[in-house]
């Protein structure tokens, strides 16, 4: 019997310090990787050689005009609704329900186009619009943060759950509104009168997300760190038990932050139908929703810097949808690209918390 | 050491960031991307100085598919559009797995803004916000397949297509009929039990109108026929087209065909021995012993029209219908397993319908309600209150995708004889 007990290659210890040149560093490092592995699997897909390969992933995202606006409207969604989910995170409620409450925003507002389009003036049925899909998506978060102050039930099922009943209500409606009869689609609300269509700001349609992005981000930003019910909302995440120690009442934040959690996923419902798409889909979020969740946890829930992961997410995005254009990939292959990406930035957070120690470093101190 | 490997990390990110600038800055650096697009700038140069159209060696053509090369609809298409190019020599450029919202028209957009003279998109859904595209870009064609607007919107530059594909399902209906004679004939079923299944995805009446001229196709042949169809409520979702189909066999249906774009029924059809009767292109190679015969529309004929258009300056016809005449109705190879003398009734039949002696919806070979249907408002002008606006019934016959209303179909009809076993969609 051998009792000499065999040191592993290596172990992993935590960090104690985090030295913020070294965290910019490790992420500078691991967005890097992610562009270079990004560019082999393109050379490998393509032939192409390494500068044309970004030479196009920018020509996609910043080619022209246009193509500069649909990026920064597409990073802007993206950017909203990460910012939407984070008081939730922040307050380690999981709320994976971004789908739904999108979902329930755009419904809502659909609901005012169709069925207020010849009854009302064109302004109040926006004002309805508003309303009506900032209250949908609260609802669709108030029920799960509701249930989870009463009974503690598991807000990631509820919220999850939530997402489907949303996506069938969307089907459902979408047949009672379907355009020829039969066709199972909506089409473009309102196309010739364009009542309900969110204004364009400085003539463009592209503006107003864009706009509407910036503020709530930067409202948020604020509302986390410098107001007492963020403060309130950091401490329910930290512990549970302080919180109720030092008065705070965890079921009223709860299903405070929900609400408005819920209602900001409602106000990206009410842009992707009212300003952007003008039709909805049970499709519509495409799976933004938790795009979002990603984007908020990579950020350590910080909405600033939120700004640039779901720029670069979406920058490298479209990019790779130009190189499949080009080179008759096929579209999946934007969706492998953002993959790449995530990984690359979520597993360097591992090294940011952690440091990987040797065996042949403790066995020369041990001699 | 710590600090030397930051240092190094500094660097390299900085080399990494330079190189992405400099290639992107850099406007006559190499890459294939940059040829492609100053060419782009240099059609669109070209094309806003003359109006009386272009060589066809400087077109350009974009396309929009919804799905990709995995969906036999949209892989039709694409092999249509490659086709036409390829013999035009025509420049192509193809976007896949575009969703039917805001990215359509987006799409539409990016397209025009790289020198595309003409873009088509190929799902029912995209029209709407190809109409849109086409408001933006009127020096660019738009064309749309299956849609019903162009000929109410008046736009200039913007078309619809769709082909009389129902003459193309009534041939494939004989196919299946006579498959069914031959298994009353050896005694598998009797004539009671000729039934037909179809997996249908939405209530509309592209699709109504093509498991009507199916079945009408069918009785033909065998006049015992009768046929159950059920819907998916999507128009691409493998697992419920699957199931519908499964449930269609066990309902006791001895051949299913189906008007949904997946593989989902044709492989339930394989596993379960049952004939099947396929539609956008040949499934033989991934059902050989079930595989009976395709319909199909064929798109070359009207890309090629599209593009030799706007080669020679003329204007797109704004609602074209392809026919068997153009080459725009096919029947792929007929299967192993086909009944003997499929390929002469075939034959004979399609002389029949060209020479107009046959018409598929024959008002006296089908009744609605146990009546003949002598009358029928049909809604050809797209409208969210469903109107019924035109006649469709003329000389003895409904007049399906006819000159003068429009392409796509509007045949939405229940006849007797076809049992809709749900119409939830």
């Amino acid at each position: 019997m051998n009792k000499r007990t065999r040191e592993p290659l290596f172990h992993i210890v935590k960090r104690d310090t985090h030295s913020l040149k070294r965290i910019i560093g490790v992420r500078a490092l691991a967005i890097l990787l992610a562009l270079v592995l990004c560019g082999i699997v393109t050379m490998v897909t393509t032939g192409l050689d390494p500068i044309s390969v970004f030479e196009s992933i920018f020509t996609g995202a910043f080619g022209s005009k246009r193509k500069i606006w649909i990026t920064l409207q597409n990073t802007a969604i993206l950017l909203l609704i990460s910012v939407a989910l984070t008081p939730a995170f922040r307050m380690r409620f999981w709320n994976v329900g971004g789908e739904g409450q999108i979902l329930m925003g755009g419904l809502a507002a659909a609901a005012c186009m169709i069925c207020l389009a010849d009854k009302l003036p064109n302004g109040l049925v926006m004002i309805c619009m508003v309303a009506g899909s900032l209250a949908a998506g609260a609802l669709w978060g108030f029920i799960p943060a509701f249930f989870k102050s009463k009974w503690n039930t598991n807000e990631t099922l509820s919220t999850l759950m939530m997402n489907y009943i949303a996506t069938q209500l969307v089907a459902f409606f979408t047949i009672v509104w379907e355009v020829p009869k039969g066709s199972g689609k909506i089409g473009i609300i309102n196309q010739d009168s364009n009542i309900g269509w969110l204004p364009e700001l400085f003539g463009s349609k592209y503006v107003l997300a864009i706009l509407v992005a910036l503020l709530v981000t930067a409202f948020m930003y604020v509302y986390l760190n410098y107001f007492k019910q963020g403060y309130e909302i950091s401490v329910v995440g930290e512990s549970d038990k302080t919180a109720r120690y030092v008065g705070i009442k965890v079921e009223k934040v709860i299903v405070r932050t929900m609400l408005l959690s819920g209602a900001l996923c409602g106000l990206v419902g009410l842009l992707l139908v009212g300003s952007i798409n003008h039709t909805v889909t049970t499709t519509i979020a495409g799976g933004q929703g938790f795009t979002g969740v990603l984007v908020a946890w990579m950020c350590k829930f910080d909405p600033l810097t939120m700004v640039f992961a779901s720029l670069l997410i979406i920058f490298m995005n479209r990019g790779a949808g130009e190189i499949s254009t080009n080179f008759g990939l096929n579209h999946s292959y934007a969706d492998i690209i953002t993959g790449i990406i995530l990984f690359f930035l979520i597993g360097c957070e591992f090294f940011i918390n952690y440091r990987i120690q040797f065996r042949k470093k403790a066995a020369e101190e041990g001699k | 050491m710590k600090k030397k490997k930051l240092l190094w990390l500094i660097a390299l990110t900085v080399i990494g960031a330079s190189l992405a600038g400099c290639g992107s800055k850099s406007g006559g650096s190499t890459g294939a991307e940059t040829e492609a697009n100053s060419e782009a700038e240099a059609i669109t140069g070209a094309d806003a100085g003359e109006t009386e159209g272009t060589a066809l060696s400087e077109l350009k053509a974009g396309f929009i598919f919804l799905h990709d090369e995995n969906s036999t609809y949209d892989l039709n298409f694409m092999n249509a559009a490659q086709e036409a190019c390829d013999k035009l020599g025509v420049e192509m450029v193809a976007k896949t797995n575009i969703p039917e919202g805001q990215e359509a028209y987006e799409a539409a957009c990016e397209l025009a803004d790289a020198g595309c003279d003409f873009v088509f998109a190929d799902s029912f859904g995209h029209e709407d916000y190809i109409i849109e595209a086409a408001k933006e870009y009127p020096e660019v064609q738009f064309s749309h397949a299956t849609g019903t607007k162009a000929h109410t919107e008046n736009l200039d530059n913007f078309h619809n297509a769709f082909a009389s594909i129902y003459d193309g399902r009534y041939l494939a209906g004989i196919v299946a009929g006579l498959k069914l004679n031959e298994m009353i004939e050896n005694g598998d079923i009797t004539e009671n039990q000729a039934k037909i299944g179809y997996v249908g995805a939405y209530t509309y009446a592209e699709v109504i109108s093509g498991y009507t001229s199916f079945f009408l196709g069918a009785r033909s042949v065998c006049p015992s026929a009768t046929m159950e169809v059920t819907f998916t409520g999507s128009w691409y979702d493998e697992t419920a087209e699957k199931e519908g189909a499964n449930k269609l066999i066990e309902n006791g249906c001895v051949i299913i065909s189906q008007h949904a774009d997946s593989m989902g029924a044709p492989t339930a059809c394989e596993t379960a021995g049952v004939p099947n009767v396929s539609y956008n292109g040949s499934t033989a190679e991934a059902c050989p012993n079930t595989f009976l015969v395709s319909s199909r529309v064929n798109w070359e004929p009207y890309f090629e029209l599209c593009l030799n258009s706007i080669a020679e300056g003329v204007a797109i016809p704004t609602d074209w219908c392809g026919t068997l005449e153009t080459g725009s109705v096919e029947l792929s190879e007929l299967g192993s397993c086909v009944a003997e003398g499929t390929a002469e009734a075939i034959e004979a039949a399609k002389e029949s319908l060209i020479s107009g002696e046959t018409h598929v919806f024959d008002i006296s070979t089908f009744t609605v309600d146990g009546a003949e249907l002598t009358s029928y408002m049909a809604d050809v002008d797209t409208d969210a209150d469903y109107t019924p606006d035109h006649e469709a019934i003329k000389d003895g016959y409904f007049n399906e995708s006819a000159e003068g209303l429009r392409s796509a179909p509007y045949f939405d009809v229940q006849i007797d004889g076809i049992d809709l076993l749900d119409t939830a969609f």
